[in-house]
């Protein structure tokens, strides 16, 4: 009765079948028990872009009460509160998992397979995810936001400083969201070196699945730092331990010391898989393969393994050893290299291509742009004298957004208008895209440009006001005036998405005449993702002259291709679990746990009792909320 | 795409594999790396908070090595159960498995009440220094990765004698389970030398 994809088994009765087998059941049910990593990559990066949104609404906020001096708009408290929940919502909430949802819905798609590695794992995932930011917004309303920024420094953020549950909902945010990034880096990276299409060896995947792969090592080794610390944070404001505390031999310098072990990282974790959007964007608009293949792989290999020690660099003004200074400043300096190795890579790759000047790559140029002004203040920030002069000043605030900005969001929005047919079927609007570019391009450097010269003036960050007369208020006015034009950008960019889901151009499976395999299906892709297994032999399979498959899936059940990691030959035929109700149960039980450990330390039992059940009966075969339950296993 | 050039046949290729071969292989791998990461920066604060301190431990006694030791010894020789377990696993025997998997969840009750000893026996409460504060992290921490893969291997037992325990996929599970419990053993050998043996440095 096992009927297998091939010669005499595809068009389309084979549509059918696979779409019997993949599909998600109806309605509010399938909704919630979907395990298809296209519907949790779509919810994953629509949330991401809410809380995008939220934070940004918080950034224009600030920039009102800031656009003039001694202005009582807002109280000190309440700024304390929204700075912190600015930066917390942009790096946790929006940023890192922006960046794993594109990889969650593009990733299995690019590596022509048919799901992703531990699908429940990843709905799982995206539910603690949005239950965690919904926890943190719902606290902030209820004035319970989180108050000592969002990297929480001790003694600031200690019970002595900070009383209340302020920093705890802070730090128990940080266990929700990096339970999901963690269980994300697992999917990806098994779904990069296992369940790639045949042919595909490791120096055949594209530059995007590279990045997606170093990304994904770096959240392993990161994200338990500022677990651990939030955990030892926790632990001292509830049950009285000293970790940070001096006065028992405990130290605020650890805090630091784990922070950053994660917090660099992280800004590398969000800036190397935009960096992998660049270069799918550049390939497929200059038509050639991206310039020094493996110079870029090396690069983004180099840069993940360097953000491991820059850390100490956020610290200089701790006073530290003088060879620590050495160290960390000649490792700060050096990560300059590869990143100046890729800009050039890219720039030769447009240089020697046949460009296309569509929206994505104007995205791209004004990444380029933008960031390399980011990146060498970066150079100058790594030097200590330097550093000790701008520290805690709006300079450092224009580096970061610099780079963050520059380097994440806009290859981004990029990214999304290049990857938008795929999602949806239909094209993003067009002048209006263009035109979007330019308005972000001016209303971002217009806010943060004249910050460099703020904090050179000397204004500090994080200040709720400041008194006029010091030379910063004509400076501010244009920072918040550019705030305005930018967020408008957003607001235009947002409104294109909604217009183009309606209206837009029909897509067609390839518009860009891209070379990866993610354009070889239908858009937006079938429940199934590829009809027949695509075998690959070159690193731009769709350009070839041919476009070879390897038949032999059963269609009855849901069946991947499972290929050895470093060749990608053909191995094993693995099942791929079907839609299920119990990751969403779970993470709501989870989330219940959670949320009742900042309260008492016996909600970890409790927690964990009400945890087991269900986790016990996802991983069961057959159980009452398996949507439809595998007919193979009898 | 009814014009697709086909080459080679998928269907006769295994529907499950051992080691790295399987996926799931590389999804506990993923995770013991995570929270091998985890037990290197909790060693990593330990040292650090150490090297604040004049005198480790400050005004207290070390941890009695009695029960610590114990809980040692009976993790190592866990590890020959274990070790069978995982052969027979591997060698897809239904009857060994079944016999292995019952040893392994009975042989984690005698090193849970010399754990439950070992916390009597650290010398200091949890709130009275950063020293003791990291010294029950560790053990925390540790005491964690013993509860869930017992949980695990529990499930594993009764999923290994019903009907389901027959399929090739259920051995695989049961490699990879002894694979975790490699991980519990040793990792304790590494937070025993530094929370019972730093201190007496």
């Amino acid at each position: 009765m096992s009927r297998v994809d091939g010669p005499d088994f595809t068009g389309d009765a084979l549509h059918a079948a696979l779409t019997e087998t993949w599909s998600d059941a109806p309605g509010l049910w399938g909704w919630i028990t979907t395990v298809d990593h296209k519907r949790v990559g779509r919810r994953y990066i629509a949330t991401a872009f809410v809380f995008l949104a939220l934070a940004g609404v918080l950034a224009l906020i600030m920039r009102v009460q800031l656009a003039r001096p001694e202005s009582g708009l807002i109280s000190a408290d309440r700024y304390n509160q929204i700075f912190s929940m600015h930066g917390t919502t942009m790096m946790f909430l929006f940023a890192v998992p922006v960046m794993q949802a594109m990889a969650v819905y593009l990733i299995p798609l690019m590596m022509g397979t048919r799901q992703i590695a531990f699908p429940r794992l990843n709905a799982f995932s995206y539910w603690i995810y949005l239950f965690g930011g919904v926890f943190l917004w719902i606290a902030f309303v209820l004035n319970i936001g989180p108050e000592a920024g969002w990297f929480s420094y001790v003694p600031l953020a200690g019970p002595e400083y900070s009383p209340g549950k302020r920093t705890d909902v802070w730090a128990q945010m940080i266990t929700f969201t990096e339970v999901a990034a963690l269980a994300g880096a697992v999917e990806l990276i098994t779904t990069i070196l296992k369940q790639r299409a045949a042919g595909m060896s490791l120096n055949r995947i594209p530059l995007f699945a590279w990045s997606i792969l170093v990304t994904s090592f770096m959240v392993i080794f990161a994200m338990p730092a500022v677990m651990l610390a939030s955990s030892f944070l926790i632990a001292d404001r509830l049950v009285g331990t000293q970790f940070y505390n001096p006065a028992e031999g405990g130290d605020a310098l650890l805090w630091q010391h784990l922070f950053w072990f994660f917090g660099h990282p992280e800004v590398y974790i969000i800036f190397i898989p935009a960096v992998g959007f660049v270069s799918q964007i550049t390939e497929t608009f200059s038509r050639r393969e991206v310039f020094g293949y493996p110079v870029m792989v090396l690069s983004a290999v180099s840069i993940g393994l360097l953000a491991f020690g820059l850390w100490v660099h956020h610290m200089f003004a701790t006073g530290l050893p003088r060879i620590g200074y050495s160290f960390f400043t000649a490792a700060s300096m050096m990560i300059a290299l590869p990143g100046g190795v890729q800009i050039f890579c890219w720039i030769a790759t447009i240089w020697s291509g046949r460009p296309r000047w569509e929206t994505p790559l104007l995205w791209v140029v004004s990444f380029i742009i933008t960031f390399v002004m980011g990146g060498l203040t970066g150079v100058m920030v790594a030097s200590v004298p330097l550093d000790l002069q701008l520290h805690d000043s709006y300079f450092v605030v224009a580096h970061f957004h610099y780079v963050l900005i520059g380097g994440a969001v806009f290859p981004l929005l990029g990214a999304v208008t290049y990857w938008f047919p795929k999602f949806t079927g239909r094209m993003m609007a067009e002048p209006l895209g263009k035109w979007n570019v330019l308005l972000s391009f001016i209303g971002f450097h217009l806010t943060f440009f004249p910050m460099h010269i703020t904090g050179i003036l000397g204004m500090p960050r994080r200040v709720y006001t400041y008194p006029a007369g010091m030379g910063w208020d004509t400076l501010n006015l244009v920072s918040t005036i550019g705030a305005f034009v930018f967020a408008a950008s957003i607001v235009l960019f947002l409104f294109n998405v909604a217009i183009s889901l309606r209206g837009g151009r029909a897509a067609g499976d390839n518009p860009w005449d891209a070379a990866s395999l993610e354009w070889k299906t239908s858009s937006p892709p079938p429940p199934y993702n590829f009809d027949h297994i695509p075998v690959v032999e070159s690193r731009t399979p769709l350009w070839d002259e041919t476009r070879p498959v390897i038949p032999g899936l059963r269609t009855e059940v849901r069946e991947l291709l499972v290929t050895t990691a470093i060749d990608a030959i053909p191995d094993v035929r693995d099942a791929s679990p079907s839609p299920n109700g119990w990751p969403f149960i779970a993470a709501i039980l989870l989330t219940i746990g959670f949320i009742g450990s900042i309260f008492t330390p016996w909600a970890v039992v409790w927690g964990a009792l009400l945890m087991a059940p269900p986790l016990i009966l996802w991983f069961w075969p057959h159980d009452p909320l398996e949507v439809k339950p595998e007919h193979s296993d009898e | 795409m009814s014009e697709a050039r086909f080459v080679g046949d998928a269907s006769q290729l295994p529907d499950h594999a051992f080691g790295s071969r399987s996926t799931t292989w590389w999804g506990v791998c993923g995770f013991i790396a995570i929270e091998s990461a985890g037990f290197a920066l909790a060693f990593a604060s330990y040292f650090f908070l150490m090297a604040q301190e004049k005198q480790w431990p400050a005004s207290a006694f070390p941890p009695d090595l009695m029960w610590g030791t114990l809980t040692t010894l009976l993790l190592l020789l866990s590890e020959i159960p274990n070790m069978w377990l995982k052969r027979a696993a591997e060698a897809e025997d239904l009857r060994k498995v079944r016999t292995g998997l019952v040893i392994m969840s009975l042989i984690v009750l005698p090193i849970f009440v010399t754990r439950a000893f070992e916390f009597g026996h650290l010398n200091i409460a949890w709130d009275r220094s950063a020293y003791a504060s990291i010294t029950w992290a560790l053990l925390v921490l540790h005491s964690f990765h013993l509860i869930t893969d017992w949980a695990d291997t529990l499930v594993l037992t009764a999923l290994m004698h019903t009907r389901h325990g027959a399929k090739g996929r259920r051995f695989a599970d049961t490699s990879e389970n002894a694979l975790y419990w490699h991980f519990v053993a040793l990792s304790w050998v590494l937070v025993y030398a530094v929370a019972y043996w730093a201190p007496r440095l």
